[in-house]
């Protein structure tokens, strides 16, 4: 019987061997031939996803490094939260986790810096508007594509009209709002945009938004292909390369080809390795051993790293990072109170913001404006508005208005509605978003301070993203009023209109007021380069918002950031609020590569030791 | 022997097919729905009637334009061509792609830590019985051991031999400085990371293990047989051989039973150590409201928690006269 157990477990242990060798098989490849580069870093041949296989038809001929040494690699993360799946470009809702697919590989025409405010040539020498519907692009020469192709007005030509027939991309909205209607390679550098009541805001944003793709390359391909293909071993224009990707990482070799060294320098490290941590927690301890060089994970304890020099941030001391987006109250207007302007307003000063950024954030934000509006876009505010028709968290102050506003306290002490029937709503967010859960808590306990009666609920995101857009909820945060280069996205975000069955561009709360959409509409029609027509503008939106309150601003989220800068870092050169060179916004997320990520690698030094 | 396998092998498939429908059903029941949450990524500056054009696109995409009964069917059918639709997470990714690249390292965790502590555990529980000193240090470890929260003896080892001593990595499942080759420095990255997911299950393995294996053979110990032997004057090390050989059946009962949990705390450290595997996927998933990745995801957990099965059963017969005496029986 011994004996048989013996066998058994023999048996057991050899069926777990050949197993493990097949697993074995999947993660570390055959040493394939190392001619063809980019294929030998996925898992085996056999078994290697399209996106991670056939090698590029240009592919580098260099045999591919296993080690990288690292002196010459930066490791980032904060960005992936999955293993790659796509490098196609069009495809910007799942670029997350090779977030270097635009800005690194594939490149727009301008880039944006989120500090000064003002978009930058990128691939573009220059651009105008000739008259009130064409804009002229003037290309850089000398422009080319990682396979040596030469990068042309045609291929700027060829990515633009991709989205006039084919409703899956997402810059299709160019021609059905902006007003695109076509475009034309004059000759090699100079292409031609005509439009039709161009919506000038958006185009802007655009420019440093899509990506050119090549022709030579993309035109083969269906139109599925372009739409959803995954598109593995990009061809691209840009300063890095498609290395390799794993489970856990992206690595990105730098293209010493890259025709932009010239102009805008090269980058130092010569390999970004960008990690996928698990959680924010892992991050933290990676930066605490000095495994991370670059982290924009949301870490909440860093204050108190940076304080005792553990890892730095842009700002010395708080708020420690940069701006990133507006965080904001959503409420269902079409629930009672909430489609009283007076209680929605009396609601605004009842929030304890400053509470939040100090006990959600640990001072890591700052409060928001009342007209939401970035930092970077502070310029457009009509802070005379803000000043008359603003709000600020006082207590007393929003009893006596909830009070002016004919609601008075029930038994419980929570005011009633108008007709006597208790008020009870939520504040949600999702599940698991821990600093938003602790600002939910303080929302409600302020809220409840004030005599309204609201509490806290964490549906899970999935759910919760169902009520957002299907209108089924009470109150909840939101900050899809992403960085911008005009105010116009944040309004057009918070207002989004029309009305539909499911919103899922914006306007959650379904606030359907014409003269503010005539506004918004208005705003984006404004020329970028008329100043003086953007503030009229806003000015009109921020008084039409804050007197009717369909959304309340309270904090930024931030471009969390937070850097090793111990005695044992590798690189040194990160932008601070005191650089003497004009700092860059040091965010590697997807669609922020464009807005200062790769500056901030090109400015990095070696640090000496 | 045939009509044994027979009826054990109708009884997973029938498991399997049920366990698989409530895998379908479970992500539908969710409130929320996969492919809103997955354009609710798209932050770049879109339209009502744009974002409705894209919803048309993807749901057709994912074939969720059709009424839910032929949803189910057309699982089915893809189900048996090896077809598990695509992520939406992960999209475009197949499905099967994303297991076949995360798998490996579920196996490489499970399968090892669960035998190694099954082994040790059992020989060290049989060891520990009725040994005063040993019982009185060791038990009570196990008693700990067993009961810790994966997570927790995860995150201790972690902050310890990671962070504090800098003895091991606390992520990702090679250095982040090298690209998979084959080589001694690249397999010895790879096992320096696997090390310590490995021991926080082995840990917790062991410990329950090990406590099982003492109690079995301090009661095999009491049994008749054993009473018997020892007023013969049998050698100690022959009475506790019986022992243990006895007290292995309900201990193989046992591995099979607790194989669900120990791969939910495979998957949970695969979390903390920021470890490839299918459990940071799967947490992902669920998240993101990813049917066809949860459904993956599971499939591949009930697949193999009935091989296993299925390979314990066999072993039973192998080890218990009993059972293949009842089938001899059974089939004269």
């Amino acid at each position: 019987m011994k004996k048989q157990l013996y066998f058994l477990v023999a048996l057991l242990v050899a069926a777990t061997m050949v197993l493990s060798a097949c697993g074995a098989a999947a993660t570390t490849p055959a040493p394939a031939p190392a001619t063809v580069a980019p294929a030998t870093v996925a898992p085996a041949p056999a078994t290697v996803a399209p996106a991670t296989s056939a090698p590029a038809t240009a592919a580098p001929t260099a045999a591919v490094p296993t080690d990288l040494p690292r002196n010459e690699t930066i490791f980032i993360s904060g960005a992936a939260w999955g293993p790659a799946s796509t490098w196609n470009p069009f495809q910007p809702g799942n670029l997350a986790n090779t977030s270097g697919t635009v800005g690194l590989v594939y490149e727009t025409l301008f880039g944006f810096d989120p500090l000064s405010g003002k978009l930058f040539p990128w691939l573009a020498d220059s651009g105008t508007w000739k008259d009130d519907s064409t804009y002229d692009l003037t290309l850089k020469s000398g422009l080319t594509w990682s396979d040596g192709q030469p990068l042309t007005a045609d291929d700027v030509a060829y990515t633009f009209g991709l989205g006039k027939t084919d409703t899956a991309l997402w810059f299709n909205s160019l021609y059905t709002v902006a007003g695109l209607t076509g475009v034309t390679a004059t000759d090699a550098t100079h292409a031609e945009f005509t439009f039709t009541n161009p919506v000038y805001q958006q185009w802007d944003n655009f420019l440093y938004n899509l990506p050119i793709v090549p022709k030579h390359l993309w035109s083969t391909k269906t139109a599925d292909d372009i739409a959803t293909g995954a598109n593995a071993n990009p061809v691209g224009s840009g300063a890095y390369l498609y290395l390799a990707t794993g489970q856990d990482r992206n690595v990105w070799q730098r293209n010493d080809k890259w025709w932009g060294i010239g102009t805008f320098g090269t980058p130092a490290p010569k390999y970004i390795v960008d990690i996928r941590t698990s959680s924010n927690n892992v991050a933290l301890g990676m930066v605490l051993q000095g495994q991370l060089d670059l982290s924009n994970n949301f870490l909440p304890g860093v204050a108190s790293l940076v304080d005792n020099g553990y890892a730095a941030t842009y700002f010395p001391k708080a708020p420690y990072m940069l701006a990133a987006n507006t965080a904001y109250l959503a409420m269902n207007l079409s629930k009672k109170p909430l489609d009283d302007p007076a209680f929605r307003k009396a609601l605004a000063f009842a929030i304890d913001v400053p509470s939040i950024v100090k006990t959600a954030y640990a001072n890591l934000v700052n409060a928001s404006t009342p007209g939401g509006l970035l930092p970077a876009l502070s310029r457009y505010d009509d802070t005379a508005v803000q000043a008359s028709l603003g709000f600020s968290f006082d207590t007393a102050k929003a009893k006596q208005m909830l009070a002016a506003a004919g609601y008075k306290a029930g038994a419980d002490g929570f005011v009633t509605n108008k007709d006597g029937s208790p008020i009870k709503l939520q504040v949600t967010c999702p599940n698991g978003w821990t600093d938003w859960m602790a600002a939910i808590n303080v929302i409600s306990s302020s809220a409840q301070a004030a005599g309204i009666n609201l509490v806290a609920a964490t549906p899970d995101q999935g759910a919760w993203n169902t009520a957002l857009q299907s209108d089924t909820f009470d109150t909840t945060l939101q900050n899809n009023t992403a960085l911008s280069n005009t105010p116009w996205t944040v309004y057009n975000a918070l207002f989004a209109h029309p009305i539909v069955d499911q919103m899922q561009a914006g306007n959650f709360g379904r606030y359907n007021n014409q003269a503010m959409f005539d506004a918004v509409d208005a705003l984006g029609r404004v020329k970028a380069t008329d100043d003086a027509g953007e503030k009229a503008a806003v000015s009109k939106i921020q008084t039409i918002m804050l007197t009717d309150m369909p959304v309340i601003p309270l904090w930024y989220n931030g471009a969390w950031a937070q850097w090793d800068n111990g005695p044992t870092a590798v690189w040194t050169g990160f932008p601070t609020s005191s650089s003497s060179s004009a700092p860059t916004y040091p965010i590697t997320w997807s669609g922020y590569w464009q807005t200062g990520g790769l500056q901030t690698l090109i400015n990095l030094k070696l640090a000496t030791h | 022997m045939r009509r044994y396998f027979g009826r054990k092998l109708l009884i997973y498939a029938l498991t399997f097919v049920l366990a698989v429908s409530i895998d379908w059903m479970i992500p539908r029941f969710m409130p929320g729905n996969p492919i809103r949450n997955m354009l609710a990524r798209v932050t770049v500056a879109t339209t009502a009637g744009a974002s409705q054009a894209l919803y048309a696109y993807y749901s057709h995409l994912f074939g969720m334009d059709v009424p839910l009964w032929q949803q189910y069917l057309n699982f089915w059918v893809s189900l048996f061509h090896g077809n598990l639709g695509i992520s939406t997470f992960l999209f475009p990714t197949p499905v099967s792609q994303v297991l076949l690249n995360a798998v490996p390292f579920d196996l490489g965790l499970l399968i090892p830590s669960i035998l190694v502590s099954w082994w040790a555990g059992n020989k060290f529980g049989a060891f520990a019985a009725r040994s005063k000193w040993l019982d009185n240090t060791v038990s009570p470890l196990g008693y700990v051991l067993t009961a810790t929260p994966y997570m927790w003896l995860g995150i201790l080892l972690a902050w310890l031999l990671g962070i504090v001593w800098h003895v091991f990595p606390i992520a990702g499942a090679y250095s982040f400085l090298m690209l998979p080759n084959f080589s001694l420095s690249f397999i010895w990255s790879l096992l320096q990371h696997w090390f310590l997911p490995f021991v926080s299950l082995f840990l917790v393995g062991f410990g329950g293990q090990a406590i099982g294996m003492r109690n079995l053979i301090i009661y095999e110990l009491e049994a008749d047989y054993a009473t018997y032997l020892e007023a013969l004057g049998a050698p100690r090390k022959l009475i506790r051989d019986y022992a243990f050989n006895n007290a292995i059946l309900p201990q193989i009962t046992g591995l099979a039973l607790s194989l669900g949990v120990v791969v939910a705390g495979a998957l949970v450290t695969e979390v903390v150590f920021s470890y490839p595997g299918i459990g940071y996927l799967l947490l992902n998933a669920i998240q993101n409201q990813d049917y066809f990745l949860i459904q993956g995801c599971f499939l591949f957990i009930i697949f193999g928690v009935l091989l296993a099965n299925f390979i314990i059963d066999i072993a039973y017969v192998i080890i218990d006269p009993r059972t293949r005496r009842g089938m001899t029986g059974g089939t004269a």
